[in-house]
């Protein structure tokens, strides 16, 4: 339950303006170098929440579908 | 392939517990430090997304020639999951670029081709939503053209020279840092399967309630 | 037979085309028109940055050849001749390589009109190594076209053909687009970099063949109802 307000300021956290180009990480001046953990934090959380995402989308549309085959199965009398 | 969910989905879970501690353990990349660790998600994230491409193409194929409907189903998962690991790739991967590279996206060749990839198999899954009758072979075609595009994705790195590491690091990382990225990988190879299993059994109880459906069309 | 049948259904539709230049004429308008919007977009102070033409010559190419393929193939159901055509005891495969050649003559005369206009309206030195410029051209438009010959012709049976040609087409074949462009820029600069163009050459070959290949392998069973 902590990641998600970490992951929602690793998304506020936008890049300043006018930063167009490469620059690597231990040249910046100290003020602009980031905190990593938010950002390591909101990847990993992303990656769970995505995963039990789509796993709870095919489990609620497999529940809609049994519901059909149960009230089919009801309307057909068996053969 | 359903009698193998309940345990494959213990291992995965049991798998992506322990992972975390193995990560931690690893040591601290000397350039990058603490970010590098996105590594052990963004990496694996990519190969189950490969893999789910193998599984969506090699199916198209089959059902292509073949016309086993089985085979369809097996392509719409494998789409399907490859759309969701390919998101995870390209969320995890700007968050590492803005931290290493102070921006969060460059067009260099392997993220504007993976971005690509991405693409290919979302407008798979367009076709088959809107595509109406008969679109079942028109995404297997573009699932065909998308997975002879996937390996020019993975070795474009090699070919230019980008500002995203190479295909070389892999084989050449340290056994401590290679060790908890094997683990890593496999879990997610897993979990793959894992999504790719639950979402087969889905589209077999869809092509159920279609075959129903008719057989109830008919009686009346 | 086979070379036969493709030079059959490529008269046929060069011969259509001829008589009406319906295709042609609206590829070409709707190509200069791409120009100019493009053109709009990049220009600033009289001057368009250095990579402009390349950019634009290609993103013309291929926002008319998509234009192209759709109405070459609403004609074909219009009149319901592709049906016909694979009813005919001919090999599925010939049909593709007849039609392939005639979406590549149609975009070929485009470029004949489109890259001279361009070259002129851009200072573009295009045409410094013409044989370098005909490689990428050529690499280019047939992985295009190999591509869009494909769903175009299996698009004509779906219901929503206008939306689906594109949003299949440019993401398939964004990886030619990009070929063309960046060994098109290569020409551009100055001095040309001959290495750079040649290796987008043989990049652009590699997505021909593959293209092609996929096609020729798969058209049979998509056509097949």
């Amino acid at each position: 339950m902590m990641r998600i307000p970490l992951l929602l300021a690793a998304l506020v956290l936008q890049p300043p303006p006018g930063q167009s180009e490469f620059v690597p990480v231990n040249e910046l001046p100290p003020a602009e170098r980031l905190q990593a953990a938010p950002f390591l934090i909101g990847a990993y959380a992303f990656v769970w929440i995505a995963v039990m995402f789509y796993l709870w989308t095919i489990w609620r549309r497999l529940d809609r579908v049994e519901a059909d085959i149960d009230a089919l199965a009801r309307k057909t009398p068996p053969r | 392939m359903r009698k193998a969910f309940g345990p494959l989905l213990l291992v995965v879970a049991i798998m992506f517990v322990v992972a975390p501690f193995l990560i931690a353990n690893a040591p601290y990349e000397s350039t990058m430090g603490l970010i590098q660790k996105i590594f052990y998600y963004h990496v694996p994230s990519w190969f189950a997304m490969y893999l789910a491409i193998a599984v969506c193409g090699g199916a198209s194929a089959v059902y292509l020639f073949k016309g086993t409907p089985i085979a369809d189903a097996y392509a719409t998962a494998g789409a399907e999951v490859a759309v969701v690991f390919g998101l995870c790739g390209l969320v995890t991967g700007p968050l590492w670029g803005r931290v290493a590279w102070g921006v969060w996206w460059q067009w260099d060749v392997r993220l504007t081709t993976a971005l690509l990839l991405e693409l290919i198999f979302i407008a798979y899954l367009m076709v088959r939503k809107f595509g109406g009758p008969g679109a079942e072979k028109l995404a297997a075609a573009t699932a065909l053209f998308g997975t002879a595009t996937a390996p020019f994705v993975y070795k474009s790195v090699d070919i230019w020279r980008t500002v995203h590491p190479n295909t070389n690091v892999i084989p050449t990382l340290k056994p401590s840092m290679g060790g908890p990225f094997a683990f890593s990988s496999l879990a997610f190879l897993l979990l793959c399967t894992l999504l790719l299993t639950a979402r087969v059994h889905l589209a077999k109880r869809q092509m159920t309630v279609d075959e129903m459906y008719l057989a109830y069309e008919d009686q009346s | 037979m086979f070379f036969r049948t493709a030079w059959l259904v490529l008269r046929k539709d060069v011969a259509i085309e001829v008589k009406s230049l319906e295709v042609l004429t609206t590829t070409l308008f709707f190509a200069i028109a791409c120009v100019l919007i493009f053109a709009f977009a990049f220009v600033k102070n009289g001057q368009a940055p250095e990579d402009a033409a390349a950019g634009i010559l290609w993103i013309a190419i291929a926002f008319s050849g998509t234009l192209a393929l759709g109405r070459t193939f609403e004609r074909e159901r219009y009149a319901e001749t592709l049906r016909a055509l694979l009813l005919a005891p001919a090999p599925r495969p010939a049909l593709y390589v007849g039609k392939l050649l005639g979406m590549l003559a149609l975009l070929a005369s485009a470029e004949l009109l489109l890259v001279p206009l361009i070259a002129f309206l851009f200072q573009a030195a295009l045409f410094s190594r013409p044989l370098l410029l005909v490689g990428i051209l050529a690499g280019g438009t047939i992985g295009f076209c190999a591509v869009g010959t494909l769903f175009a012709a299996m698009l004509v049976r779906a219901r929503s053909r206008d939306v689906l040609l594109p949003i299949l087409l440019y993401p398939i074949t964004i990886p030619v687009i990009i070929g063309g462009v960046r060994g098109t820029a290569a020409l551009l600069a100055s001095p040309v970099d001959e290495p750079s163009a040649i290796m987008w050459i043989g990049i652009l070959a590699a997505f021909d063949v593959v293209f092609v290949t996929l096609s020729l392998w798969t058209f049979e069973p998509l056509m097949t109802e």
